[in-house]
Parts: C-alpha cells; structure tokens; sequence
C-alpha cells in the first residue's frame, strides 16, 4: 500500500517528477562516467600489460619499459640466467630505436622494435606476413601512410642522422613484409618492427642490448617469486611484474582517480539535494493531507516509509536512464580522450565494468534514502491539529 | 480510569488548551467539562475563535490538554504517546473533516478502505467493507471514481465513508457542511441522523444551524468555555 501511495504520489506531479528523474538521470550519469573513469584506465592498462601473456618485464635499472634510451646489456648472458629458473616459460628481448625512412626526398621518422617474432608481444599482424627473414620490415599504418608505401615495398631505412654532415647511419634496405597494429602504440604513431638481429646489425652501439626483456611464466607459478627471483639474480635490471607495473601506474594516475572521485562525489550530492528539494517540496504542499493521514490513524513510521519511498524511487528511475546516459556519455568522451597523442590506441579511459554499475546505482539509491530522510521526518513530525488548522485557513 | 460518567463515551474535567502565538499566550480552552452519553448527536456551536474545533481536536486525540483530563470509552486520552493515541484514533475515532481531505490519488473505495490497510485488516475483507460502506452512503455505484471525479456532496460522503471503516467508537465532524451548497448540505445532515439512528455517537463541530438542529444536543461555547450544554 505505501509502495502505490508513494508511486501515486508521483504521478500526480507527472512533470515535476519527470523533470526530478531527468536532474537525476544526468547526476548519475556523470556519477557512473566518474567510477568508470576512476578505476577504467587502471585496469584497461592491466588487460592490456596481460594481453600477450607476459608477467614480468625486464627494464634497465631505475626506468620503466620505453621510459628512457637506457638499454640493458649482455641480452646472451641474461637470456641463459633466466632460463635456469623452471618457472619461467618464455622470454622476449627487444630493442627499440628510433629510425629514419628515405621516401624519395623526404625523411620519415619514427620507431623500430627489434624482437623475436615467435615469442614477441608487442603487436598483431593485421595482413602480409611477420618478419621471417632478415630484410623484412612490418609497419603501422600511419607509418605506411607516411611514406606512401605497401606491403612488398622495400624501404631504405637508417638508424642515425648526422645533422651536421646530414648524413644517415646504418642503413639498410627492408621489404615491408605485413601491416601490424601495435598494443602499446598510439594511432600518431610511426611504428615498425624488424627481427631483432637485423636491428643490432643496422647499430653496432646497441649489439648484444635490449630495452626490454618480455617473461611468460609457466602455467600456475607465482609471477611475484618469479620477479623476486630475478632481481636477486640481475641486480642491473628492473623487473616488473603486472602488480607493481599497476601500482605504478596507480601513483601516477592518482590525481585523475582523485579528480574523479571529487566530480563523483560531487554528482551524487547534486543528485541527493535535488531528490531532497523535490520530496521537500512535496511534503510542504501536502501538509494537510498528511495531517489527515495521522489523525485516521496512519502512523509516523508508515507516512516515513512513504515518503523516503518517493525519494528512492525517483532515485532508482534516475539512476537506471542515468546508467544508461552514462555509458552513452563515457563511449563518446573515451574517443575523445583516446585521440590524445602519444596515448596507447588500446587504452581505455572509461572502461565498463559491472562492479562500477552496481557501485554507482547502489550509492544512488542509499543517498535515494538519504535524501527522503529529512522530508519524511518533516511530515513525521507534522503536528496534526496545527497542520489542520493552518490548511482550513489557507 | 473510569470515566466520570459510566454511559460517558465522553469525558473532559476541566480542560485547558494554551497556545504560544509569538510572545502571547492564547487560552483556547479554559476548563471545560463536557460529557458525551453513547449513542448521544452532540454539536458544539459557537462564534468562530470560541475553541470549537480546538474542544474537537482534543477529543479525537489529534491534541493535547495543558491541564485537565480527557476519556474517550473509559480510557484516559490526555496524555498517550504518538503510538498509543495514533492506534487509539485508528480503532475509535473516525474523522470527517469540512474539505473532505480524500487522497486524490486514490478512488473512492480504495480511500474508504485506506485505514482498514493501516489496521492490517485482510484485502478481501476490506474491500467488501469498503464497498458495503460507500453502497451505505449511497455511492455503490462510483467506487472506483477518484474524488476530482465527484462532486463535494459525493466527496464528503466518501469521507463520512472511510471515518466509519474501522467501526469508530466515536465519529467526529468539524463544519462537515460548510464546503456544500444548501441541497447538499441537507443530504449530508440526513445521514447524519441515520448513521446516528443506526447507533453511532456523533460530535459536530458547526455553524451551519440546520446541522445543529438535527442533532439532539446543542453545546454552546464562548471564549473558550462551555456556556450552555
């Protein structure tokens, strides 16, 4: 019965409430959009470092992968160390260098990874074929674009410039082999990879180095003894597993998180003060109707559940439209953000999970409650012969 | 406590009611004694300001005295929590008031039913009671209209309806004509008398004189007292 009170009461205001469940519909929306981005780019990050199957990464001591042009030598020596722990299943070394394509007259810059094309987890071959031969080269699409060519073009590719001489260094001729879409890329990025050897080979400085060494551990072993174990093992090198790399990403994302939360926080009160005004609102232009409600005999506790009822219901109405605006929102500003440069195209900065949903349509309902607590306790605490009388003068 | 009077349904001893308005002190009510018999058709007239309605609220249990005692069938009223007097009035006390306060939200039946709901009595049996009611204010056939559908006649019986759903002990009326045209007004009148015929103690609040004449006792107020009962 208070269930139908309340929602009747509701209907009776069809616009008002409308336009309450809209306000409220748009606060959960940012509400949602600001859950999904607190936590999004955190664990978009985490799928993406686990994406390819490796655990652990090897940087040079004191960076994070790529972070600097830090390589780590004596890649033979670490290779064979690591392959003395059971543990660990397979390991990637890559290069990376920055290179200089010759397009007729032009100089396309961009990146080279040098890698191991049966154990590498930097990219997807999207057509063509992978880099099987020495002379084989597989790029991006934006690098592609650049230089105007396709696959079974051979380009004339340097790893140094001399400005002053204006002269190339280690050139060599590659074919482009296959188009590839790199993980952790960005989309204005010109990216490339070659065997690793054909790399070294084009730079004599970099022989026997690598930025990165890749680790898959075996099937159920504990990535963080394994990690353990290597940094006893290579003093010289970082390793990296998807925990501390997330703990590292969380320090340095923690003012977007924290900026979320505040927005957040600062949607729900909106949401929460307007369902109050609202309900409030109500609650002082039925004063004689509740009062006549008491004196009938219906009790304080009943017309309380009725009136925070109404508050919750507008709440819950607003929250499942606002869920709904907010996905619609999120998806629109992720492509916005994701065309930021430098930014890895699989990142997502506002990533859907249930948990977030839940979360959100979950605090709603409570500040629902919240919110139709004062007025309830108003119209509880209406004093019915007063209430009368000022409604038979009015 | 007994009530003063055995066959009292109503018992006040000098009761007071003292408002606060700003920094005065109103005596609404100064030492009324008043007693209702069962059975009895009470109407308390009065200029407006003499403490009728204030005399009305206290009996239905809506207010409480400053000083005096209060009985309603024998049981001390004056000062119940806001359970103990919210249940007493659900089960003795039926209200009608002069603009009818129907729930617009709800038809006619389900607002007669509406303190049968809060009394926890069975859907099935509530809503027979409820319809055997309003067939008794003579509205069997706009059950299911809601009361922007009716008119202030077909309202107030509605309300006289749903102030007996839970078979009061006591019915209680402030200026229950005082909304309705003459004709009416009259209709309301007579089934006041035949709801009082057919057993039910009834306390009117009013100006209108023929309501007061129907009933079968004038008390008459003046600032506050009882002047004549």
């Amino acid at each position: 019965m208070r269930g139908s009170l309340a929602l009747a009461s509701l209907i009776r205001h069809r616009a008002r409430t409308v336009l309450a469940v809209l306000g409220v519909a748009v606060a959960a929306a940012m509400l949602l959009d600001m859950v999904m981005l607190a936590t999004g780019m955190r664990e978009s990050f985490r799928e993406l470092l686990l994406s390819r199957g490796f655990e652990i990464r090897l940087a040079p001591k004191g960076t994070l992968p790529f972070d600097t042009d830090a390589t780590i030598p004596g890649v033979g020596a670490i290779t064979a160390t690591l392959r003395v722990n059971p543990d660990i299943r397979e390991i990637s070394p890559v290069l990376g260098a920055s290179i200089h394509i010759l397009a007729g007259n032009r100089d396309v810059s961009g990146s080279a990874l040098g890698i191991d094309p049966r154990v590498q987890g930097d990219y997807e071959l999207l057509s063509g074929r992978d880099v099987t031969r020495p002379d084989a080269i597989v790029v991006n699409d934006h690098l592609l674009s650049q230089v105007g060519a396709s696959i079974g073009d051979t380009l004339v590719v340097a790893t140094g410039y001399d400005a002053q001489t204006r002269t190339y260094s280690g050139q060599r001729k590659l074919v482009v082999t296959g188009r590839v879409k790199f993980i952790y890329g960005a989309n204005d990025q010109s990216s490339s990879a070659m065997r690793r050897e054909t790399l070294e080979g084009m730079n004599e400085r970099s022989r026997d180095r690598a930025s990165l060494f890749m680790v898959r551990v075996r099937k159920g072993a504990n990535a963080e003894a394994v990690r353990d174990w290597i940094d006893e093992q290579l003093p010289n090198v970082t390793a990296i597993s998807i925990a501390t790399a997330i703990a590292q990403v969380d320090e340095r994302l923690s003012y977007f998180r924290q900026l979320a939360l505040i927005l957040g926080a600062v949607s729900l009160f909106v949401g929460f003060l307007l369902v109050t005004t609202l309900v409030t609102v109500s609650v002082n232009e039925r004063a004689g109707e509740i009062a006549v409600m008491r004196a009938i005999g219906v009790s304080r506790s009943h017309v309380v559940e009725q009136i925070v009822l109404e508050g919750v219901a507008i709440s819950f109405a607003g929250a499942v439209f606002g869920l709904a605006l907010g996905l619609v929102t999120a998806r629109y500003l992720n492509t916005i953000l994701s065309a930021f440069p430098g930014l890895p195209m699989a990142i997502d900065f506002f990533l859907f999970q249930p948990r977030a949903a839940w979360s959100a349509l979950g605090l709603l309902i409570a500040s629902g409650v919240g919110a139709g607590i004062y007025p309830a306790w108003r119209a509880a605490s209406l004093p019915i012969a007063e209430s009368l009388r000022r409604e038979a003068i009015a | 406590m007994s009530a003063g009077v055995e066959s009292s349904i109503v018992s006040l001893r000098d009761v007071r009611r003292d408002y606060a308005l700003g920094a005065e002190r109103v005596h609404a009510l100064q030492g009324v004694t008043l007693e209702v018999e069962r059975g009895d058709y009470v109407a308390i007239v009065g200029p407006s300001g003499c403490g009728k309605s204030t005399l009305l609220n206290l009996i239905g249990v809506i207010d409480q005295p400053t000083s005096g005692t209060i009985a309603i069938a024998g049981k001390r009223v004056d000062a119940m929590s806001d359970r103990e007097a919210t249940q007493f009035r659900l089960r003795n006390i039926g209200f009608v008031f002069q603009r009818f306060y129907l729930l617009p939200i709800l038809s006619a039946l389900e607002n007669v039913a509406l303190p049968m709901a809060e009394a926890k009595v069975a859907k099935v049996a509530r809503i027979e009671r409820a319809t055997e009611l309003l067939r008794y204010v003579g509205l069997g056939n706009r059950e299911r209209h809601r009361p922007s559908e009716l008119s202030g006649g077909e309202q107030q019986r509605v309300a006289i309806a749903r102030a007996l759903s839970n078979g009061p002990t006591l019915l209680l009326a402030d200026e229950p004509t005082g909304e309705l045209d003459a004709r009416t007004g009259a209709e309301i009148i007579s089934l006041f008398q035949r709801l009082n015929a057919d057993g039910t103690t009834i306390v009117v609040v009013t100006h209108d004189e023929d309501l007061a004449s129907a009933a079968r006792r004038k008390v008459h107020m003046r600032d506050g007292k009882v002047v004549d009962a």
